[in-house]
């Protein structure tokens, strides 16, 4: 019997041989990955309810980010909370050090045929390994706490496939707003959305993390890539030993010619830079039809737009460059790793030199915290994946949606600028 | 959870998303503000019309939007049987079995107006519009999700679940 990958990994975790789209199964969470905002201080008072406590304390990770770096009374308040919280319970705890979605993979707990849930939307992340992980709300992540398990409806398989390699100046971000431009918001109905095709195979393991994120700008359950050599690089790097992956692996793909819901299939070839419109990424148009739109803040962060990767790309444009007059560039790196990485190599110093201002390792502003949260007269254009109004500040600001290189050009000319303008 | 007394129909159309269902200005007063605008974008009747026993029947993609679970608390505050829809938005759909709030998908819902009498019951996931004699057949809610529906959403399920575990 033929199956998908989301298939495969969801029938292991329920104990059965296969399973079929629409069946609701209880399956068991190999990891639960939670965060100081719909963490503790929303799980804990259920627990309390319930008088249990962990399933299992070791697979369950925990990450700061949202109230990092406690700036506030309520934040440094709920931080102390979520730190006494790890320190009674055992689980792991990585603090301070990046946003959850880049730090689960680099601290090495995730891996490919993982069942995994996420307090968290853009928990399909996870799922650029090779993982089926999703996002829930917080009274459900009380109960797989408790239980260890969660209920699921078998989702059928989106295929998405991008033939062909993608042009210069073109990044996973283009990818991912030129798909929410065409298929919308819902245009993943809850379901399973795969990538795949030669222009994704050809991504590095944070790009394909920008894919599997923006799944829920998709409005997927998850995003998935299934595991290559790539993925196999990645987690070596994070100390995993990843000996045999071939074989290991094997199974976690969507058979040919398994029963798909949707199948989809573009020319990376033909993309070019994209941006999205205030106040939806499903407002996506090619960066030169933006109208030449004035910007005054450029922003690099974010899960899905400050990885290692992103800030490459956004050096890449900016060496010996600077910002134009008028124009802020902040930059917030996912994740610690990824901002000493960018030190070491010089990608940082860049960045600094063209005059951006270094902000935490933390979700800051995407997540309307934090000083620089924009004002109402800013027009910023931002690497994040939500342009909702009102999400990064004032109401009244406006945010497009671009990657890390549309992002930098604009910044260097203070208008929203496709980046193969500055390249040539 | 047995069939309901009579109850009125409510019907909506296509994609009724969460900001209708609780709306965001009202996010903060509780649930009791909240339901009390529930929907009222679309029918300003409803919330103070509704009476407990009374079933929403909608469209398509019911439920979209934010993954806000006051959406589905709202409306099973409001005293709803149960909603019957075309489709429903995924979130949306997990967070009211969640809550204890029966949600039940009928592909085909010819037949049914606003202000019909009917019954639910969601066990065979019959919705029976009493007056008119017209059965309409919804695909039953999954047996390992009834149990949760029946003890009044997830949280009470497990307090029973760990009660009864030695
Ligand atoms: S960086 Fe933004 S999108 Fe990512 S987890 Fe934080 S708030 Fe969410």
């Amino acid at each position: 019997m033929t199956a998908t990958l989301a298939q495969k990994i969801i029938a292991r975790a329920c104990g059965r041989e296969s399973v079929t789209a629409g069946d609701v199964v209880t399956a068991r969470v190999d990891l639960a990955m939670i965060h100081d905002s719909g963490g503790p201080r929303r799980v804990e008072p259920i627990l309390k309810e319930l008088g249990v406590g962990l399933f299992d304390p070791a697979k369950v990770v925990l990450i700061s980010d949202h109230f990092v770096p406690g700036d506030t009374d309520e934040g440094a308040r709920i931080l102390d909370l979520t730190r006494a919280w790890a320190r009674e319970k055992g689980v792991r705890f990585h603090d301070g050090v990046g946003i959850c979605h880049v730090v689960l993979p680099e601290s090495g707990a995730l891996r490919p045929g993982m069942f995994v849930v996420g307090g968290d939307s853009h928990s399909p992340t996870g799922g650029a390994f090779g993982a089926y992980m999703f996002g829930i709300g917080a009274t459900e992540m009380a109960g797989v706490l408790a239980t260890g398990e969660i209920w699921v409806r078998v989702p059928g398989t989106i295929l998405i496939e991008w033939q062909g390699r993608l042009g210069p100046g073109v990044m996973a971000k283009d990818m991912m707003l030129a798909l929410c431009g065409r298929l919308g918001m819902d245009g993943g109905k809850y379901q399973a959305v795969e990538y795949t095709g030669e222009a994704v195979a050809a991504l590095s393991m944070q790009e394909r993390m920008t894919m599997a994120n923006m799944a829920a700008e998709l409005g997927g359950q998850t995003g998935m890539i299934a595991p290559d050599a790539e993925t196999a690089r990645f987690l070596r790097g994070t100390g995993a030993d990843v000996t045999g992956w071939e074989q290991d692996w094997a199974w976690l793909r969507t058979d040919p010619g398994a029963e798909l819901q949707e199948h989809h299939v573009f020319d990376a070839a033909a993309l070019p830079p994209q941006v999205a419109a205030p106040h939806s990424p499903a407002n996506a148009m090619p960066a030169t039809e933006a109208g030449k739109t004035a910007v005054n803040v450029a922003y690099i962060g974010a899960c899905t737009g400050a990885k290692y990767d992103d800030l490459a790309a956004a050096a890449s444009i900016l060496k010996g460059r600077t910002a134009a007059p008028g124009v802020e560039i902040l930059v917030a790196p996912s994740s610690r790793r990824d901002q000493d990485r960018a030190a070491d190599d010089g990608t940082l110093g860049v960045l600094e030199a063209a005059g951006a201002k270094l902000l935490p390792n933390a979700c800051g502003i995407c997540a309307g915290y934090g000083a620089h949260r924009l004002g109402a007269e800013v027009t910023c254009i931002s690497s994040t994946a939500r342009n909702f109004k009102g999400r990064m500040g004032d109401p009244e600001s406006k945010v497009w949606l671009g990657s890390p290189l549309t992002v930098a050009a604009s910044a260097v000319t203070g208008r929203i600028t496709d980046p193969r303008e500055v390249t040539e | 959870m047995t069939e309901t007394q009579p109850g009125r129909v409510w019907l909506f159309g296509d994609d009724i998303d969460t900001d209708q269902l609780a709306p965001g200005r009202y996010m903060r007063g509780g649930i009791e503000q909240l339901a009390a605008h529930c929907l009222e974008a679309a029918r300003p009747d409803f919330a103070a019309g509704v009476r407990p026993g009374d079933i929403l029947v909608a469209g398509k993609n019911f439920g979209m939007g934010s993954s806000r679970e006051q959406a589905a608390e709202a409306l099973r505050h409001l005293g709803l049987a149960g909603v019957v829809a075309r489709s429903f938005a995924g979130i949306f759909y997990r967070n009211a079995i969640n809550l204890g709030l029966p949600v039940l998908t009928a592909p085909d819902l010819a037949g049914v107006a606003d202000g019909d009498r009917a019954t639910l019951a969601p066990e065979t996931g019959m919705l029976r519009l009493t007056e008119k004699g017209i059965d309409i057949p919804t695909e039953p809610i999954p047996e390992n999700l009834r149990g949760i529906i029946a003890d009044g959403g997830l949280v009470p399920h497990l307090k029973k679940r760990f009660a009864a575990a030695p």
